[in-house]
């Protein structure tokens, strides 16, 4: 699951070790009610945001349709937690290692198509599954939020490096978001200031790896 | 006051100023004609006792010039660095229409910073009264907050600081640059307050984490806001969403508070361009540019609307930018970003402005002269065009009244808001000013709370 130089530095931590700083909650809370039917997407590592809002979905009297994917059946987990809160589960796998062959767009663009009523999608995932998403839901009038994750600072509105546009106007993912109406979101803009330290995070992690050789 | 080199202070993060040397000191010190009116102590926002301090220089009791100046100033070291004097005390001294005025800021730096070197040698602090029973809650520990909270803390009364960064300070570690300020003065100056028995929690966010109605339910007895002026004004222009064009506060806060140039000890980097145009006047602007050079950028220029004589920076820092090589585009306006096709900024549409008639803030108001549109290759943008309060504690606060500009509504003298037993003070009531003013702010706030919470 980890990915650059800080997940791999969190990984190596221990019961009992800490870090330096936490604070939260921050942003605006997932707006729960009882809307129907919502189905809760998680592409891989966004199981772990999409578990209590899949639970607060049920606990409102929503039927939870959820649908869990990842790359591989190694990046799988929380499956049992998620099922448990959830009327159904679809699991996926891209290469097929696990659950069904495919992406999470699959069986979502089936039940949408399908007589199962739908009044809301929640899709949480990299940027670009959630922007498929978006474009499976469209088509069918379905109100989708989505939970952007652009690059952050502090976190509490004071930088604007999290800034997004939606709707044609520019929003603070840190104090506007993080959830927001997926169709309206300008994806390519998100996507290319996710881009904006590509070459640093590289270099940290070379540095990193470099320096973890040393004292390995 | 010896200084770095431009040519080699635009390449490094030191301190610019290099402080006088104890001869220098002795020799302006010994200027202060001790005048009876002492005018200089009414133009310091915290009302120094300036002759008695440097009186004390002059005769070499350095530890009673550090007593003098800290009963009435808690910062002294971070005063004496960043406080525009020349419009303050100094502008009052009685030499002004002599000589010179008598360089004050420049010895209550001096003091500032023999005290740190020299703490073994200063006797035990006054003893705090007994404890009054009374809590206070300061959120945010900037200027304002650390001052409220010293004053407060010295009448007996007990005083947590709620910080919403890992590290106190507020903008004297995130916005002022490391050359002007050093954080390792910064953070001596915050260990002072603590020292006092101020409990500082940091990571706190006040309006998520707690509310303010929180903190009163939950043993509170005051509440002090000095929260600042946080929130990033953009030019909502055309394009200015692309990579590399960034507000003064990320791009000041990367370099300072998480130190970028120190990258890649720090995971905190910035894309430094090789022509980069810092748009905006002030002394966030001059700030911002001067870092760019620091950076490593080849070319930088500050972009300003109207001309040099409106320029709102300390005349200092505009000094000191022009010397070190900043390319000053007056009377000009971005109108718009072009980008390269992959979301890079690499160009400024700007138009030339011309000075009319003057408009509310006294300054000549700019106007575009038609016709005049030109482009700047520029691959860098930093927006210094001022900030605005944070809307997160004024939206969380049921009962607490702001301006349209977001600003906390709040006596002048006292700093009371609306809302019973909330106070505010500095740049969350005033909008962005200095530190001084804020921490003037804090110390009336810190009086009137103190008569508040002794009449309960």
């Amino acid at each position: 699951m980890e990915v650059g130089k800080t997940t791999r530095e969190l990984g190596l931590l221990q019961t009992g070790d800490s870090i330096m700083s936490l604070t939260g909650p921050l942003g605006l809370p997932t707006h729960i009610e009882n809307y129907g039917a919502v189905v809760c997407v998680a592409g891989g590592f966004a199981v772990a945001p999409i578990m209590p809002i899949a639970r607060a979905m049920k606990q409102a009297g929503n039927k939870v349709i959820s649908i869990l994917g990842a790359r591989n059946k190694e990046l799988i987990f929380w499956e049992d937690e998620l099922r448990s809160v959830s009327d159904k589960l679809i699991v996926t796998t891209d290469d097929g290692t696990y659950g069904r062959k495919g992406l999470v767009t699959e069986p979502l663009k089936e039940i949408l198509e399908s007589s199962e009523k739908v009044n809301l999608v929640v899709a949480i995932g990299p940027s670009v599954m959630m922007k498929f998403c978006a474009r499976t839901t469209q088509p069918f009038g379905v109100k989708t939020i989505v939970s952007l994750n652009p690059i952050m600072v502090d976190g509490t509105g004071m930088c604007g490096c999290c800034r997004v546009v939606v709707n044609g106007q520019t929003k603070f993912a840190c104090v506007d978001g993080p959830d927001f109406d997926a169709h309206q979101v300008d994806w390519d803009l998100l996507a290319a200031r996710q881009r904006t330290y590509l070459e640093e995070e590289k270099q940290a992690m070379e540095n990193w790896q470099c320096q973890c050789g040393k004292y390995a | 006051m010896p200084r770095q080199e431009a040519v080699v202070r635009a390449k490094n993060f030191k301190e610019v100023a290099l402080g006088y040397t104890p001869e220098m000191a002795g020799e302006e010190a010994s200027r202060c004609i001790q005048c009876p009116k002492r005018p200089c102590v009414e133009g310091c926002p915290v009302n120094v006792d300036i002759p008695e301090f440097i009186k004390a220089i002059h005769e070499g009791k350095m530890t009673d010039a550090v007593t003098v100046l800290k009963d009435k100033n808690a910062l002294p070291g971070i005063c004496g660095r960043v406080c525009p004097q020349e419009s303050q005390c100094e502008a009052k001294c009685t030499l002004l229409k002599q000589k010179a005025p008598v360089a004050i800021g420049r010895l209550e730096r001096f003091v500032a910073d023999w005290e740190r070197q020299n703490k073994a040698a200063m006797p035990p602090g006054t003893p705090l009264p007994p404890p009054t029973g009374k809590k206070v809650a300061v959120i945010g520990s900037g200027p304002a907050g650390l001052t409220a909270a010293a004053d407060l803390v010295k009448k007996g009364h007990g005083v947590t600081i709620f910080e919403a960064l890992h590290v106190g300070g507020g903008v004297l570690m995130y916005g002022i640059p490391e050359f002007r300020l050093p954080k390792e003065i910064v953070q001596n100056e915050v260990n002072f307050v603590k020292s006092m028995g101020v409990e500082l929690v940091l990571d706190a966010v006040v309006g998520k984490c707690d509310t303010i109605d929180e903190l009163l339910a939950n043993g509170y007895d005051a509440v002090f806001l000095g929260t600042g002026a946080g929130l990033p004004m953009f030019l909502n222009v055309p394009g200015e969403n692309a990579n590399g064009i960034y507000s003064a506060n990320e791009w000041l806060t990367r370099t300072n508070l998480m130190k970028a140039y120190l990258f890649p000890n720090y995971d905190t980097p910035l894309k430094v361009g090789k022509r980069i145009a810092a748009i905006g006047g002030g002394n966030v602007a001059m700030d911002a540019a001067r870092c760019a050079l620091r950076l490593g950028a080849e070319e930088v220029y500050i972009v300003y609307r109207r001309s040099e004589a409106e320029l709102p920076a300390r005349r200092e820092e505009v000094e000191n930018a022009m010397e070190e090589g900043i390319i000053f585009k007056f009377l000009t306006n971005p109108t718009k970003f072009l980008d390269d096709g992959k979301g890079w900024v690499n160009g400024m549409e700007c138009i030339e402005m011309e000075l009319g008639e003057p408009d509310a803030s006294g300054r000549r108001r700019p106007i575009v002269k038609k016709g005049s549109e030109f482009v700047m290759q520029i691959n860098t943008v930093v927006v210094a065009l001022g900030t605005t309060p944070n809307p997160l504690i004024a939206s969380t606060t049921e009962g607490l009244k702001t301006t349209n500009h977001g600003t906390v509504i709040a006596d002048e003298s006292t700093g009371k808001t609306v809302k019973d037993k909330v106070w505010a003070g500095g740049d969350i009531v005033t909008g962005a000013a200095t530190v001084i003013s804020a921490m003037g702010a804090g110390k009336r706030a810190a009086a009137d709370i103190d008569k508040f919470l002794l009449n309960k």
